[in-house]
């Protein structure tokens, strides 16, 4: 196989800039949201004392899977050795660093006492998967980061494989982990599930790949790189089947539910009567964020065209909010089940299905976390050769790279 | 006439008897007014709190009257709970649930706050260990490195805690209160470790209805025990597992 060239962005065009300049300004947004948040004091928010988790929690928890997803190319590549994807590697690591950032800036920045991150760092519960989470956050992003190096340094390539795979097993404990933040709690109608592990595993390779797809074409496009549309047709049946399997655990999970006689309350409530959360199920989860980009991909025509397979993409990103939101937002709307066989009333919402609505302020801190990932990746591609010169076997091109450097695969 | 035997084991009665009346007398006076079982039981400011007993009560909703707030308005004096006219979002360590049964429409009134359970969800989950559970058997948060993550309120089956959602003044000095961190019911341990009752059960007496009977579950003469023999009584989600120290009668 001939060797990768990669190349930084060359960064000088008017559209490097502007884009620049609009990522940091939605995370200095999303900062500023934050402090806002912090300052007055949750209230101002939608989150109550019934909705503890709300918005900036969906966005976290997306970016956080999605990160785990991201490292998928360059699990293939290192781990299962398909050498077409290596030139890809070194994007899907530094996307799944730069998501896995973006997540848990959210996360701290919603927490009540931010400022005690140290305390985070230094007191421990280990029977709290929570706890557990913080060493696997922070172990990937030092896993990754290693990964990274042994492809940059060509005298430590051959560790390459080696790093992958730890990177690789890695990323399955940290999205078991986050899923089991869910399916750890007992105490809820809608968790309490040993399926919410896979689930979230497969949630994560599905999200991860449309999020790199995207990242992919427009990194391509707007450098104006040649990029095959090979490597775009094996990452669309990667995603059709990851998106189809996903529907598939959603699927058992319910189904598992509605045989359980305890469970009917809650399935009722999001199949059919939860108002808002039954929409963004059936509507942006199943049907729009699954169902169509599943036709697209699967449609001959469709799928040849690169801007349908975007549109797929940036559905299965919508999707994915969407049942993130409905997973984490509307299994606290149904009210806990204290008295089996009694109506629940009381001046603390016993009983009741609990409303929410996001506030602006959680909004914006949570496309804050978004655009902190992208302005990482952006920056990072400036300064260091995260991006091969061309993908696929078209002619090279005639012009001179800024920074360039060849690695075997 | 008596064997030696016969005799030596009357001897060892008799010592016996000596030695526990001697004790019984000293347990009533130790000096006027000072009792020794008194003494047995209140603490210094520094000694632990002592994993022979076990805090609990019994909630007799027979007893409990429709509408009546007198532990709710308790508590919420006790701790400083003022609300900010925010339903959503104001603290309620205790609230008042009104019941009606589906199939029969027979209607209950009781309260429900932490219900201190012995295998406590809350401090299950609690990354930094802020939730946790005295040995006697108190859950309580510690308010300094509480995190505000608000998982314990995710975990607790019982919605029995509430986040500060906003800046606060006139705290209580015997209860102090955090912006951004997690609190609940702490069976008013401030009065408890004092000999004192908690708060919504000495106002639940005073308004005549004894609903409420708070003890030492490892006592089996504490009042409470005694009830908990008398009366059948269950546990909120018991389903769960989780032996909880509050307990129902009457529902």
């Amino acid at each position: 196989m001939k060797p990768v060239r990669y190349q930084t962005l060359a960064g000088q065009s008017g559209g490097y800039w502007i884009l620049l300049a609009v990522l940091a300004a939605l995370v200095a947004i999303g900062y500023a949201a934050a402090h806002y948040m912090e300052v007055h004091g949750h209230y101002v928010t939608g989150m109550s004392n019934q909705i503890v988790w709300g918005t900036p929690h969906v966005f976290a928890v997306f970016l956080i899977v999605a990160a785990s997803g991201a490292l998928n190319t360059a699990s293939i590549s290192s781990v299962f050795g398909k050498g077409d994807y290596k030139p890809l590697a070194r994007l899907s690591a530094l996307l799944s660093v730069a998501l896995l950032v973006g997540g848990l800036i959210v996360l701290v920045l919603d927490l009540g006492r931010p400022e005690r991150l140290i305390v985070a760092m230094t007191y421990y519960n280990f029977k709290s998967i929570f706890a557990w989470n913080i060493f696997l956050y922070v172990g990937f992003l030092l896993v990754v980061a290693i990964y990274l190096w042994m492809m940059f340094e060509p005298r430590m390539n051959k560790f390459g494989k080696t790093a992958g795979t730890i990177a690789f097993i890695w990323r399955f404990v940290l999205t078991t982990g986050t899923g089991s933040i869910f399916g750890f709690l007992v105490a809820r109608q809608a968790y309490d599930a040993a399926i919410m592990a896979p689930l979230f595993i497969i949630m994560s390779l599905s999200f991860g790949t449309a999020i790199f797809l995207l990242v992919l074409v427009a990194a391509f496009e707007w450098t104006g790189r040649p990029l095959d549309d090979d490597i775009l047709r094996r990452l669309k049946n990667l995603l059709a089947i990851f998106v189809s399997a996903v529907l598939y655990m959603t699927l058992a999970y319910h189904l598992t539910n509605l045989y359980a006689t305890e469970h009917h309350g809650v399935e009722r409530f999001i199949l059919l009567e939860g108002g808002v959360y039954t929409t963004v199920f059936w509507l942006l989860q199943v049907i729009l964020g699954s169902i169509v980009p599943l036709i697209i991909c699967f449609s001959p025509t469709l799928s040849r065209s690169r801007g349908a397979l975007v549109a797929a993409s940036i559905l299965v990103v919508i999707g994915g909010l969407a049942q993130v939101y409905v997973i984490i937002v509307g299994a606290q709307a149904f009210p806990l089940v204290l008295f089996p066989g009694m109506e629940e009333s009381s001046t603390f919402f016993d009983g009741a299905v609990n409303d929410y609505a996001p506030s602006a302020p959680e909004i914006l801190l949570g496309i804050g976390g978004i655009a902190l990932a992208l302005l990482i990746a952006v920056v990072a591609m400036r300064v260091l050769p995260f991006l091969p010169e061309r993908l696929g076997e078209q002619p090279s091109a005639t012009s001179e790279p800024v920074t360039a450097e060849a690695a075997t695969s | 006439m008596p064997s030696n035997n016969a005799k030596s084991n009357m001897n060892t009665e008799r010592r016996v008897f000596i030695g526990r009346a001697g004790a019984a007398a000293a347990m009533l006076t130790l000096a006027p007014g000072v009792r020794l079982v008194d003494l047995a039981l209140a603490r210094s400011a520094d000694e632990p709190a002592s994993d022979q007993m076990r805090w609990g009560m019994l909630v007799d909703a027979t007893k409990c009257a429709q509408g009546c707030t007198e532990c709710v308005d308790a508590c919420n004096e006790e701790f400083g709970l003022e609300g900010m006219g925010r339903p959503k979002t104001d603290a309620q360590y205790i609230r008042k649930i009104d019941l009606k049964d589906k199939t029969t429409g027979k209607r209950y009134s009781l309260p429900v706050m932490c219900q201190h359970c012995e295998t406590a969800p809350c401090v299950d989950v609690c990354p930094t260990g802020a939730s946790f559970r005295r040995v006697d058997g108190i859950v309580l948060v510690d308010k300094h490195i509480c995190i505000g993550c608000r998982y314990c309120m995710m975990a607790c089956p019982f919605k029995a805690r509430s986040f500060v959602h906003e800046n606060l003044t006139n705290q209580v000095p015997e209860a102090p209160r955090g912006k951004g961190t997690v609190e609940s019911c702490t069976f008013c341990v401030h009065r408890v470790d004092r000999d004192r009752e908690p708060a919504c059960v000495e106002a639940c007496s005073k308004a005549g209805h004894e609903a409420l009977v708070f003890g030492d579950m490892n006592d089996p003469g504490s009042r409470l025990s005694q009830r908990l023999r008398q009366l059948p009584n269950r546990q909120i989600r018991a389903d769960l597992g989780l032996n909880t120290g509050v307990r129902y009668h009457g529902v």
